[in-house]
């Protein structure tokens, strides 16, 4: 397949994962909402992502997906570093372009860690042991103001990679135009936005109230 | 105005080059920014000491032959205009201005701020044209209807100069913007179709050969792009390559 071997197939690649990821997050948050609701609420949700089988096939695609987007993240980045062997000595880049949209290996390879940390708390435990209280277990990690702190941390990195990242997909996939582009920014803010406050009200939910 | 200025000088492509600072003084307001550096170059000549190289040509921002990194900027820190047309009332007396080469593995040094860019032009013939007979029988112009949109939008994408900029401003050394517009210009017309499918893949083929990086939609280009070339015209390139693989 001559296009994913080119620069534009393999940003194509890297659009198409993100936007799967955009999708899950989402799915992931409404699920996670079901908390506010109380244990009967969050327990039933999690019972039904526990065993839907559609959930169940699609687990194994996200890991996929995570994994995919990760490695070719990694390689796009590099093949990027090497086509500027000496940089500038003063590079203002601020003057013409975001953060967000310069740092997306920062940002993604901060929510990889949090990947990490993430699997450890939840879904190890979740898949390895016998947990009757869903809710209980959740909610227990985040009386402790360490592991809220490294929590909303992250939430507010995944805000900043998808600030750049919703809309950059698009354009990738070719959805820009001159009509439609403010509308899909705005769209994009939005998402980083929800998802960022969505997850962080959450954590910062069960340590100060509950 | 007096003007401290951080010059990359650089004897050769194999060179390693380092950055040497030069003091101005009595710069006139009104000069453009090639103009200062040939008052400058005046000088070193009096003095026995070689000048300056850097590009340059038309000096009325249409030929896209020059260049120059200012003060972290491509064209320096003024929107939609070359170097050259570049005024030095943008600055203020006893500024410190930084002036670097273009930067980017696809564009060699030759000398001091002087960079081949010959990469453009090879990704233009893999593509970039149309094939029409121009024996002297050649078809009226105005015969084939064309809507006032797509004719503007592909005039906008026309209207890039080649320069490099977009490259050199991009942090990935990326040339999309300017082989989206090289395509874009194509792509709406009735003429260009016929190529479509060959010359995106052609010249995106070329693209990756040269060595440039991958574009992550910062936008960077669009901003230091001297004749205001579109985002919208990359979305149209990923368009136009998609529909010519599948
Ligand atoms: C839930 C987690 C994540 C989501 C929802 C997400 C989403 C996205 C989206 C939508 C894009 C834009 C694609 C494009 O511009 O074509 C993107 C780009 C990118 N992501 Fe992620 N991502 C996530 C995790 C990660 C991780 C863990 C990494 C670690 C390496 C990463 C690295 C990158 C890089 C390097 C880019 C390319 C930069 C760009 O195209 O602007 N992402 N991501
Ligand atoms: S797109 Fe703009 S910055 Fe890039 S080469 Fe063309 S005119 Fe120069
Ligand atoms: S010298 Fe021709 S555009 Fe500047």
């Amino acid at each position: 397949m001559g296009y994913f071997s080119s620069s534009v197939g393999r940003k194509f690649f890297m659009a198409l994962t993100g936007l799967f990821l955009v999708v899950f997050l989402l799915v992931h948050l409404i699920a996670n909402l079901t908390l506010f609701g109380g244990p009967d609420a969050f327990n039933a949700a999690s019972h039904f992502m526990g065993t839907n089988p559609l959930i169940q096939i699609m687990q194994p695609v996200l890991a996929l997906g995570f994994v995919a987007h990760i490695i070719m993240g990694i390689i796009l980045e590099y093949k990027n570093m090497i086509s500027r062997p000496i940089g500038y000595i003063k590079n203002n880049a601020n003057a013409n372009s975001k953060w967000t949209s310069r740092n997306m290996i920062v940002t993604g390879l901060m929510i990889f860690a949090f990947l990490f940390l993430h699997i450890i708390n939840y879904f190890i435990p979740f898949k390895t042991t016998e947990i009757h209280n869903h809710y209980e277990f959740v909610v227990e990690l985040f009386k402790n103001p360490i592991y809220t702190f490294i929590y909303v941390i992250a939430f507010i990195l995944l805000g900043m990679h998808l600030m750049h990242g919703f809309q950059s997909s698009l354009t990738t996939t070719g959805i820009r135009n001159r009509k439609y582009q403010k509308c899909i920014e705005q769209m994009g803010v939005a998402y980083s936005i929800i998802i960022a406050i969505g997850f962080s009200s959450i954590a910062l939910w069960f340590y100060f109230v509950n | 105005m007096n003007l401290t200025l951080k010059i990359w000088r650089q004897k050769s492509a194999q060179d390693k080059g380092q950055i040497v600072e030069y003091k101005v003084k009595d710069i006139s307001d009104h000069m453009s920014f090639l103009e200062m550096l040939d008052v400058l170059n005046e000088s070193l000549v009096a003095k026995d000491e070689e000048p300056i190289a850097f590009d340059h040509d038309c000096r009325e921002g249409i030929c896209g032959t020059c260049s120059l990194h200012i003060n972290g900027e491509a064209h320096g820190p003024d929107r939609l205009i070359t170097t050259c047309q570049l005024h030095m009332r943008t600055f203020k007396d006893g500024d410190t201005i930084f002036i670097e080469p273009f930067r980017s593995k696809a564009f060699p040094i030759i000398k001091d701020l002087m960079v081949d860019r010959s990469a453009l032009d090879r990704i233009q013939q893999a593509g970039g044209y149309i094939s029409v007979n121009t024996s002297g029988n050649s078809q009226d112009a105005n015969a084939i209807p064309i809507s006032k949109p797509n004719a503007d939008e592909s005039m906008d994408a026309a209207a890039c100069i080649g320069c490099g900029a977009c490259v050199a401003s991009c942090k990935n050394a990326s040339a999309m913007l300017f082989v989206s517009a090289k395509v874009s210009q194509y792509a709406l017309l009735p003429q260009g179709r016929i190529e479509a499918k060959d010359r995106v893949t052609n010249m995106i083929k070329q693209m990756d050969k040269e060595g440039f990086g991958n574009c992550t939609n910062t936008g960077a280009c669009e901003m230091e792009c001297p004749k205001g070339i579109s985002l919208n015209n990359i979305a149209r390139l990923n368009r136009e390559y998609l529909v010519a693989s599948i």
